[in-house]
């Protein structure tokens, strides 16, 4: 499974143990997910509230299945609305 | 979702068209029907009784002479209103906010509610109402609210993103911080630092059609919603929950909507009207007075902000910081997690690529009505503030304004301010088109002025779920969940012609209830034309797959012998060389006896919008006697991807514009020191008329999005970015005076003028 490096907004550094990015084995946006909340307990209550994520610029709100490829750049932030 | 990247090159045979659109006739007729047309046997008349305070303690609510009014059915208040949202903070808060729970937070905060026979009687009733109210200290005004001696409006209320906790309650509920490298050293090394504050007052949707409804709750736990709104499965979700009932059970149909810019993506009446109902045993119809839309709707937050920003001599941005403060009303937010200022702060400076950038969003509550989504939320306002004080770097370095922003534009591969990396963007594109516009080179007169500025939106996609259904006479109907706000059955209508083969002419666009479809998200976030168009794609090719098989059965040929082109099934192959295609139209005859219907779905997450970018171009005319500002011409260009119905893209970019000239020069809400709302109508709040607007000219930059089959992006939201700081810029470049709040309304142009006359 692929190393992907995890950046995050600062809210959430936290509820990730302090630092500012993390190295995560996931190839998909589910798997990052439970390997953060098994790892750090607190993220499950930003997920709960609403998280969002950036790979290489393309933002995911809902579609937790898409693959992460390697040495791509994924971004942890709080999830948007639009009007 | 694999999908499908050859979008460039494609030879699109109905995208891009500008057909009539299919709601067209309806609504200029008067057959269309919108929230208040609708009506049920022997329903009631819902009425709100509203609080005159901007805060108070409810000591007592009496409802029984109300409730001995003959013809009065149900009055109601919190307390036939129980709290079933399991401690979800962000439910409780919409519970609370549609009916007051021991305290008014704000004018126009709802007390009880009554339903009766007739208009008349429930009037009568609520005047029989009697609220004894404990007046407390209010504040309205977001600087107010954050200092020390400001009266704290909830006691449990601890700031969050800040490390350590604070030891004390305030109205500073949220702090979020973006950005990367290091600020203090840009600034350092820069040759020129310009900073500015400014304010801007709270503004209204201002959408035509109030908030309306009919309610129906039977004994049996069922309930039917009839209601005008951006995402009734989202209405149908929030309701059940707070109500007690089964998602299932309550069927949320929505009517034609007369506008909404995000205000119609929240509940307001209609969990109180269901609530009304159940009590009654009667449908009740509610409708919101335009006084009550104002004073008790969701406007958009006011703000504080502070900019700073240096460069060197050569135009080189150094490092930015913002500091924004954003009032949310009397509430933490629309959704948890996602407060105003957060989402401001996120949209500061990504138009930019800039190497030392850092934002601070400080969330904020006042004694004031939730604030609520509009159009781009929370961007106008920091766009205000970062685009006027790039004109004033520009100035002190004597650079064009143009060209400091095409030298400082952020590109692909640029980390944007709220973290990730840009994929392939428009912002240089539009600056480049706007450099290139006649626009820019038309001459001005005295007292005239351009200014142009940049502006950024997100875009989302979200849960999507449609049908396709092929009719024995080869007619479609495309039934889609997202509510039309701005022509998206004209271009899913399109979308599915296309992929069928078809004339647009044959395909018939629904927007379905609750009960008909899975669920779809809210249309908000620029995503109707976006997630219901992808949908519609693939149910189209699903329901290909099935002419394909039936086609095979007709000839009694493989079915991978056949394929499908240009709105027919082909037969592959020499030895079917005499097989003559067959028509839509032909298989949808036969389905009775080749399988029976003949239809496609689609349910799913189409995320990846694209971000997209707009670049404004405004003339305006300041009047020195008055300080009336007149705008002479403006220019949207927009990085819209492929526009599937050219006409709705440009319409979309226009209102955009057209609210934005209404914010930037007139709109604002009054509070008086009382703490109530002094303009709750359009007489007093101005919106733009057509009189006030020149026309809008439009560039559409069809940048393709890589993520959409046909390369589409969300184009509804980012033309309200510009608007405010481009105005502000003109002005500056008509008068000489730099406006710092909006709205810049005669009176303010007045007092800089006389500044200015007075050095």
């Amino acid at each position: 499974m692929p190393k992907v490096k995890v950046s995050f907004i600062s809210s959430f550094r936290a509820a990730l143990g302090g630092a500012d990015a993390l190295e995560v084995e996931a190839a998909t946006l589910r798997e990052l997910m439970r390997t953060l909340v098994a790892k750090y307990p607190r993220m499950q209550q930003h997920i709960d509230a609403g998280v969002a994520l950036a790979i290489d610029g393309q933002i995911y709100r809902d579609n937790w299945d898409v693959e992460i490829a390697a040495g791509a750049e994924v971004y942890l932030m709080p999830r948007l609305q639009g009007g | 979702m694999g999908n499908d990247p050859s979008y460039t090159n494609q030879d699109f045979k109905v995208i891009g068209s500008r057909v009539k659109r299919p709601d067209g006739v309806d609504k200029v007729t008067g057959r269309a029907k919108y929230g208040a047309d609708h009506n049920a046997p022997g329903q009631l008349v819902g009425l709100f009784l509203r609080s005159p305070h901007a805060h108070a303690r409810i000591v007592k609510i009496a409802t029984a002479r109300a409730e001995k009014l003959s013809g009065v059915k149900a009055v109601i208040t919190s307390a036939d209103l129980p709290d079933l949202t399991n401690g979800d903070a962000a439910a409780r808060d919409i519970l609370e906010n549609c009916m007051a729970r021991g305290r008014a937070l704000y004018d126009g905060h709802a007390v009880a509610a009554v339903a009766a026979v007739d208009e008349q009687t429930a009037k009568k009733a609520l005047k029989l109402i009697e609220v004894s109210y404990e007046v407390l200290p209010h504040v309205t005004d977001v600087d107010e609210a954050l200092k020390p001696d400001a009266p704290v409006i909830h006691e449990d209320m601890y700031t969050a993103g800040v490390d350590p906790r604070p030891s004390r309650p305030s109205n500073l509920y949220n702090v979020s911080e973006f950005g990367h490298g290091d600020v203090e050293a840009g600034f350092a090394g820069a040759d020129v630092i310009v900073e500015k504050s400014y304010k801007t007052e709270q503004t209204h949707q201002g959408y035509i059609e109030p908030h309306a409804c009919v309610a129906s709750v039977s004994p049996d736990g069922t309930g039917e919603l009839w209601v005008t709104t951006q995402g009734h499965f989202t209405y149908r979700s929030v309701c059940a929950t707070l109500l007690g009932m089964d998602i299932a059970k309550l069927k949320v149909t929505s009517s034609e909507i007369g506008g909404g810019f995000g205000g119609k993506t929240h509940v307001w009446i209609e969990p109180v009207a269901l609530a009304l109902s159940r009590k009654a045993n009667r449908p009740v119809k509610a409708v919101m007075s335009r006084e009550e839309v104002f004073r008790a709707s969701g406007p958009t937050s006011s703000t504080s902000i502070d900019i700073k920003i240096g460069a060197r001599r050569d135009g080189t941005i150094t490092a930015a910081f913002a500091a924004l403060r954003y009032q949310g009303g009397a509430f933490r937010g629309a959704i948890p997690g996602m407060p105003w200022a957060m989402i401001g702060a996120m949209t500061s400076f990504a138009c930019y690529d800039l190497p030392n950038v850092k934002s601070v969003g400080y969330d904020v509550v006042v004694n004031r009505p939730k604030a609520a989504a509009y159009r781009a939320p929370s961007a106008p306002m920091i766009a205000f503030a970062v685009e006027s004080t790039m004109d004033m770097l520009a100035k002190e370095l004597g650079i064009e304004p143009l060209d400091l922003r095409i030298r400082n534009a952020a590109r692909e591969g640029t980390r944007a301010c709220y973290g990730p990396v840009y994929g392939p963007i428009g912002i240089g594109a539009t600056l480049e088109a706007v450099k290139n516009h006649p626009h820019m080179r038309a001459r001005l007169k005295k007292n005239q002025g351009r200014g142009m500025a940049c502006g950024f939106w997100f875009n989302f996609g979200g849960q999507t779920c449609t049908d396709l259904n092929i009719a024995t006479d080869g007619s479609v109907t495309l039934t889609v969940g997202t509510v039309d706000v701005g022509g998206s059955r004209a271009s899913l209508s399109l979308i599915a012609a296309e992929e069928l083969g078809i004339p647009y002419e044959q395909v018939k666009a629904h927007i379905a209830d609750t009960g008909s479809l899975g669920h779809n998200d809210t249309t908000e976030g620029s995503r109707g034309t976006f997630s219901s168009g992808m949908a519609a794609i693939f149910a189209a090719r699903q329901a290909i797959g099935v002419l394909r098989e039936r086609a095979a059965i007709m000839w009694d040929i493989p079915v991978d012998d056949v394929a499908w082109a240009a709105g027919h099934a082909r037969a592959r192959g020499r030895k079917h060389s005499k097989l003559k295609p067959l028509s839509l139209a032909a298989i949808a005859a036969a389905s009775p006896t080749t399988g029976g219907p003949i239809a496609g779905h689609n349910e799913s997450v189409p995320d990846n919008a694209g971000v997209s970018f707009a670049s404004h171009i405004c003339d305006v005319e300041v009047d020195p006697e008055t300080g009336s500002t007149r705008i002479l011409r403006y220019t949207v260009v927009q990085d819209a991807g492929k526009a599937i119905h050219p006409t709705y893209v440009e319409g979309q970019m226009q209102g955009g514009a057209a609210q934005g000239i209404g914010w930037a020069l007139n709109e604002e809400y009054v509070y008086g020191e009382d703490g109530r709302l002094q303009n709750p109508g359009f007489l007093d709040y101005r919106i733009p008329v057509c009189s006030d607007l020149p026309f809008i000219d439009t560039q559409i930059l069809e940048i393709p999005n890589p993520n959409h089959p046909y390369g589409v992006r969300g184009v509804g939201e980012t033309s309200i970015v510009p608007p405010l700081a481009a105005i502000g810029n003109a002005i500056s470049n008509a008068v000489g005076v730099r406006m710092n709040h909006v709205p810049m309304s005669p009176p303010r142009i007045l007092k800089e003028l006389e500044r200015r006359d007075a050095l």
